[in-house]
């Protein structure tokens, strides 16, 4: 009897710091590499969630590559919304900071992005809630950059980052982001 | 011989990633230490004084009126904030100063919040660049911790006037 209550007590000893250490490895891997999300919505078609309701897409986060708020004109990107603080939002980066940018509805039809600021844009026009309504988005609001698209299985590929070609920055539209795109291709 | 040191190379790894896992739990969801500089907040806190900032109010979203945050900076995310919380969002908030004579007043945003320092005379906040999305709200501040003659909860703020109370 007394055997099995010191197996117990080992049982739980090795419970407890189990637990303490998968718990917050856990979380910090979630929170700093890497987070795993489920997109909803039609706003990214025809990029994610191309059948609609029907299968919803699963995408990787890369929490790592935006520690620094370095992001690129095209990447998909999520932020926490500005409207609703408790929803994650998934779009496009249109332009970065310093960027004009011709808007698609928004209340000036030409924008200056602010500093420390992003426009971003859902593939899907006028179907998404995005910077045409809300306008440019702080960085700080920057979650993480989807890297990948890992379920249904028969669509699992690396995202790359494209802008479509009508939506490209009227000034400032350096070829610098595109030769960065260009090198990526050539060491794979 | 040279697995045991393999072993204990391994072990002191482990502990490390274990131990800084904890401390980013810590930081992250329960609270950290900081250092204020810059007058925007006086007289409540001055120059390089050390407060206390707890995360959990943050997380549940229970950010009050009067309620001083440590937010980011909405035009560089590497800066951090610190401000009095004025109004959230629906509430009327006044944009003008205490000395102007013609008092302007706006409504906050959904989803975002009223800052404004203290110290109204040299504070650059909300007033200047409008409302702040509750998403860069990092925490909220509780405790003073330094210098010792002022331990202890902060005060209410100076300007009281300035949050106005709606029922």
């Amino acid at each position: 009897m007394a055997q099995t209550a010191g197996l117990g007590r080992k049982y739980l000893k090795a419970f407890v710091s189990g637990f303490f250490v998968a718990v917050p490895v856990t979380v910090t891997v979630l929170d700093r590499l890497a987070y795993v999300a489920r997109v909803e919505g039609a706003s990214m078609q025809p990029s994610l969630n191309p059948e609609g309701a029907l299968s919803s897409d699963v995408v990787l986060l890369n929490r790592w590559s935006v520690r620094n708020y370095e992001v690129r004109r095209g990447d998909i990107v999520s932020v926490v919304s500005p409207k609703n603080p408790k929803q994650k939002i998934i779009k496009r980066v249109i332009a970065l900071e310093g960027d004009f940018i011709k808007t698609l509805g928004y209340k000036n039809r030409y924008v200056r992005v602010p500093d420390g600021h992003l426009w971003l844009e859902g593939d899907h026009h006028g179907h998404s809630f995005d910077s045409n309504t809300f306008g440019p988005v702080s960085l700080g609001l920057l979650h993480g950059r989807a890297s990948h698209i890992i379920w249904p299985p028969n669509r699992w590929q690396r995202i790359r980052p494209c802008v479509p070609p009508d939506r490209r920055p009227l000034l400032n539209w350096g070829g610098s982001t595109e030769d960065d795109v260009d090198d990526d291709d050539n060491k794979k | 011989m040279s697995q045991r040191l393999f072993s204990k190379v391994l072990g002191f790894i482990g502990y490390t990633v274990q131990y800084g896992c904890i401390a980013h739990c810590t930081f992250e969801y329960i609270g950290e230490f900081v250092m204020c500089s810059g007058p925007s907040m006086e007289p409540t806190i001055t120059d390089h004084d050390v407060v206390f900032s707890e995360r959990l109010s943050r997380h549940l979203y229970r950010i009050e009126k009067g309620d001083i945050v440590i937010a980011k900076s909405p035009f560089d995310p590497n800066m951090n904030i610190c401000k009095r919380v004025i109004g959230l969002e629906g509430d009327k908030v006044c944009t003008s100063g205490p000395s102007d004579t013609f008092k302007t007043h706006t409504f906050v945003p959904r989803g975002h919040v009223w800052l404004e320092g203290d110290n109204l005379q040299n504070s650059t906040d909300s007033r200047c660049y409008g409302p702040v999305p509750y998403g860069l709200i990092q925490g909220r501040v509780c405790l003073k911790l330094w210098p010792p003659h002022s331990v202890g909860v902060l005060n209410e703020s100076p300007n009281a006037g300035r949050i106005l109370r709606t029922e």
